[in-house]
């Protein structure tokens, strides 16, 4: 197919042109056995979930990131990883994406292109397939370049239940490694605040490490990715709902020189920058040596660790700081602006 | 980071808070605590980053100045900021903490949700940067800040002035330092023992400028920098003039702050700023002299003369939130009747929620800190 | 408006409009040097320099000697505690 051009109106019409896109570009590029079949929809055998586990994990995500393209990724892999991860997260195996796509009049051929080549390599590297999807093209000023929606399932075997409530005091905290690189990344991608920095998305997929260390510890008490709002929202969320509270030790949370620069320069605090590939664990003590290792053995954990410990409390998380006193990391009313003070 | 990490220091701070408390306990009043004031917003900052509060004795208490630009913009400059930014081909530029600031209407966030072209920079040069990429448009930069930021403000105004460019101009918001300090000198509800002086001001005006402070008030003043060390130290060195009965203005950032103050810094504002004769300030009312208005010869490049800005009708907070009370540190935040209630974070009243190093967003913190110990 | 940090100067990028680049911890911006320029020290010689930057513009060169006399004075401070602890102890316990 001819990539010299633009997306138009008539590439979203359902006709002649919208097919030769959806069949030529999008279909090939994802290409599978179930997509191939070419219905409106995937028909996925029940016998073969069933055999994985005793529950269906389900979850959807709308990707809207700017700039499209950025070090370490594009809207695509982050489309691609966001949704496997949150299924991860859950304990479930990812098997099966949808992808929806919302396309801003203009957008050149050869990005689309670019992008879902992308999407299929993230695809493959995290062992799902794309098994349908929707393409919808609005005129110019409708959407942002590009919009897209990833929903996936995945299967959750018998017995792990990780829940935001599940924290118990005692338990340890441990991070994959280090925290910040996306939210830093995008930053400084966005151009307006014209800084040279050398930091990339950390956009992965997690799901060869989360059941890395279920196979360890069947009983995670917690885990989440820490997307949007950074470690200290997902944290907040756990201390909350579990009724204790998240105490951490400010010296062993791993962050990049090059991101902490950044924060000093711009008064960002980096536990609220977002991550695309950082997991959040709640552990038993006892466990914690054990899941630790697993993860080191694995791209993803490499430089996993515990950064602090669950106690009694009243739902908040603390921060032991470097200094030797103690602070309140409190959820993000809005959206982190820089300090000038 | 060199010149930071070695000024975070944990052991060092540990003997220097020893230190302190020696001295506390030997040469200060049991009874009633000295109070000092830290003057800047970025101070404050520190000392709650830091949890430093807690690391001093009984008797040493910190009195939070109001010395955050944010914090004691009036609502009525917020409402002409939004004024301009509501004027068609405007791009208003701010730095980004001045976005969130409730106005009587709304803030400059919520105006850039309803449409208008609000943008956040990091410097004002990229805001020049933006208007001379945008020739057709207006663009116009808030100037806010002490005197720290006027050096940037009034040489971005010279380049453009030396390209010629039309479509150029400052909403000039800027304070002095030494008027304000007068102000809360004399204000009769304050009962201060001495100051911790803003270091990047200091490093733009010098130390010459405080001396009125030890000379007409007998107040002690220490030049402070940022880190905690810096913070500690100073407070070490003003207690120790409490306890030699010396009253000076000492220099605790002499690696960054000359005495003279910065000299090209210093004739660019000349060149470009003078005192505005009545200037409003939330919390403490009229304060003459303490504002500064761009020149008549500069007139070209002042958004206030650009867009017939009226001369803003006072606008009071509502009598039920107590900004300005808490601005001068007569009241605690947790006794503003807002305080956690109608007024938090999330949903801030006032600015002195709303900006990260205001009194009250570090009090809605760190109180829960306090009731957990 | 107090934000500034500790960054130094790696090259020079433009002499006429007096623009450097400046390294804080690994990121770089370009950043005006008007401010810490005069005839005793001119554009050309700040390479190397450490100055305090905020808001785009190096506002004050650091001056190295002093801050190493600040540091050493802190140690000092500590020790001199640490040791009058130590005499103390040793005095209570004689």
């Amino acid at each position: 197919m001819n990539l010299s051009g633009t997306i138009t109106l008539a590439h979203g019409s359902g006709g002649r042109v919208m097919h030769q896109l959806v069949d030529e570009l999008i279909r090939s590029t994802f290409s599978n056995p179930l997509l191939e079949e070419g219905e409106d929809q995937a028909r996925i055998p029940l016998a073969e979930l069933t055999a994985l586990g005793d529950r269906l994990a389900f979850t959807t995500d709308s990707y809207v990131v700017t700039p499209l393209e950025f070090p370490g990724g594009n809207i695509g892999t982050l489309a691609i990883n966001g949704t496997v991860n949150d299924l991860a997260v859950g304990g479930a195996k990812p098997l099966y994406l949808s992808c929806g796509f919302i396309i801003e009049e203009g957008l050149s051929l050869e990005t689309f292109a670019r992008i879902l080549q992308s999407m299929r390599l993230a695809a493959d590297e995290a062992g799902v397939q794309i098994v349908t999807g929707d393409t919808k093209v609005v005129q110019r000023g409708g959407a942002d370049k590009l919009f897209i929606n990833t929903a996936g399932v995945g299967v959750i075997p018998a017995g792990f239940n990780p829940s935001a409530g599940g924290a118990q005091v005692g338990d340890v905290v441990i991070v994959n490694g280090w925290l910040g690189d996306h939210g830093a990344a995008i930053l400084n991608a966005r151009g307006d605040l014209a800084l040279e920095a050398d930091i990339e998305s950390d956009c992965a997929p997690l799901n060869a490490l989360v059941e890395a260390m279920f196979a360890v510890c069947p009983d995670i008490h917690c885990l989440r990715d820490a997307t949007r709002g950074g470690l200290a929202t997902v944290l907040n969320e756990f201390a909350e709902r579990s009724g204790v509270d998240m105490v951490l030790k400010e010296d062993t949370l791993p962050i990049r020189t090059p991101v902490r620069g950044m924060c000093e320069i711009l008064g960002l605090d980096p536990l609220y920058l977002a991550n695309e590939g950082k997991l959040v664990a709640v552990v038993p003590a006892e466990a914690a040596p054990a899941v630790l290792a697993a993860m080191q053995r694995i791209p993803e954990g490499y430089h996993a660790c515990i950064i602090g410990a669950v106690e009694e409390g009243d739902g908040h998380v603390i921060l032991q700081t470097a200094f030797g006193g103690e602070r309140i990391v409190d959820t993000l009313p809005g959206e982190q602006l820089p300090r000038i003070c | 980071m060199k010149y930071m990490d070695e000024f975070r220091d944990p052991a060092t701070a540990k003997k220097l808070v020893a230190e302190i408390h020696k001295l506390a306990s030997t040469s200060l009043s049991q009874r009633e605590p000295l109070q000092v004031m830290e003057f800047c917003g970025g101070h404050t900052h520190t000392l709650f980053k830091y949890g430093i509060e807690s690391m001093l004795p009984d008797n040493i208490e910190m009195v939070h100045g109001p010395g955050c630009p944010v914090c004691v913009l009036p609502m009525a400059r917020v409402d002409d900021c939004v004024a301009i930014a509501e004027q068609p081909g405007v791009i208003f530029t701010t730095f980004g903490d001045a976005m969130r600031v409730p106005g009587t209407r709304k803030s400059l966030l919520q105006a850039k949700a309803d449409g208008c072209d609000v943008r956040m920079v990091y410097s004002p040069m990229d805001a020049l940067a933006i208007a001379r990429k945008n020739p057709e448009r207006d663009l116009v930069f808030f100037a806010l800040g002490f005197e720290t930021t006027m050096p940037s403000t009034a040489l971005t105004l010279l380049q453009a002035h030396r390209e010629g460019l039309q479509n150029f101009s400052l909403f000039c918001n800027h304070i002095t330092t030494p008027a304000t300090m007068r102000a809360i000198l004399t204000d009769p509800d304050l009962r201060l023992d001495g100051f911790l002086a803003p270091g990047h001001v200091s490093m733009v005006i010098g130390t010459h400028p405080y001396d009125f402070v030890t000379r007409d008030y007998h107040k002690p003043l220490v030049i402070t920098g940022f880190e905690p060390l810096d913070i500690l130290q100073a407070l070490w060195m003003l207690v120790k003039q409490f306890a030699e009965g010396r009253c000076e203005v000492e220099n605790q950032y002499a690696r960054i702050v000359p005495e003279a103050g910065n000299v090209a810094g210093l004739k660019a504002i000349a060149e470009v700023y003078e005192t505005r004769e009545h200037s409003e300030f939330r919390g403490l009312g009229n304060i003459g002299d303490a504002g500064i208005q761009i020149r008549e010869a500069y007139a070209a490049y002042d958004a206030e003369k650009k867009f017939k800005l009226q001369a803003a009708a006072s606008t009071h907070d509502p009598e039920h939130l107590k900004c300005a009370d808490v601005l001068r540190g007569v009241m605690k935040p947790w006794e503003c009747p807002a305080f956690a209630k109608t007024c938090n974070p999330q949903n801030p009243l006032g600015a002195l929620m709303v900006s990260p190093e205001g009194s009250c967003a570090a009090y809605y913190a760190y109180g829960k800190l306090a009731k957990r110990s | 408006m107090c934000l500034g940090i500790p960054g130094q100067i790696t090259e020079l990028v433009d002499l006429e409009f007096l623009v450097a680049k400046v390294d804080i911890g690994g990121v770089k911006r370009d950043v005006i040097i008007t401010c810490v320029v005069d005839d005793e020290h001119p554009a050309e010689s700040c390479v190397g320099d450490w100055v305090l930057v905020h808001a785009g513009f190096a506002m004050s060169r650091l001056d190295e000697e002093e801050a190493a006399r600040t540091l050493a004075l802190l140690a000092e401070l500590g020790d001199m505690q640490a040791e009058m602890d130590i005499m103390r102890q040793v005095g209570a316990s004689a």
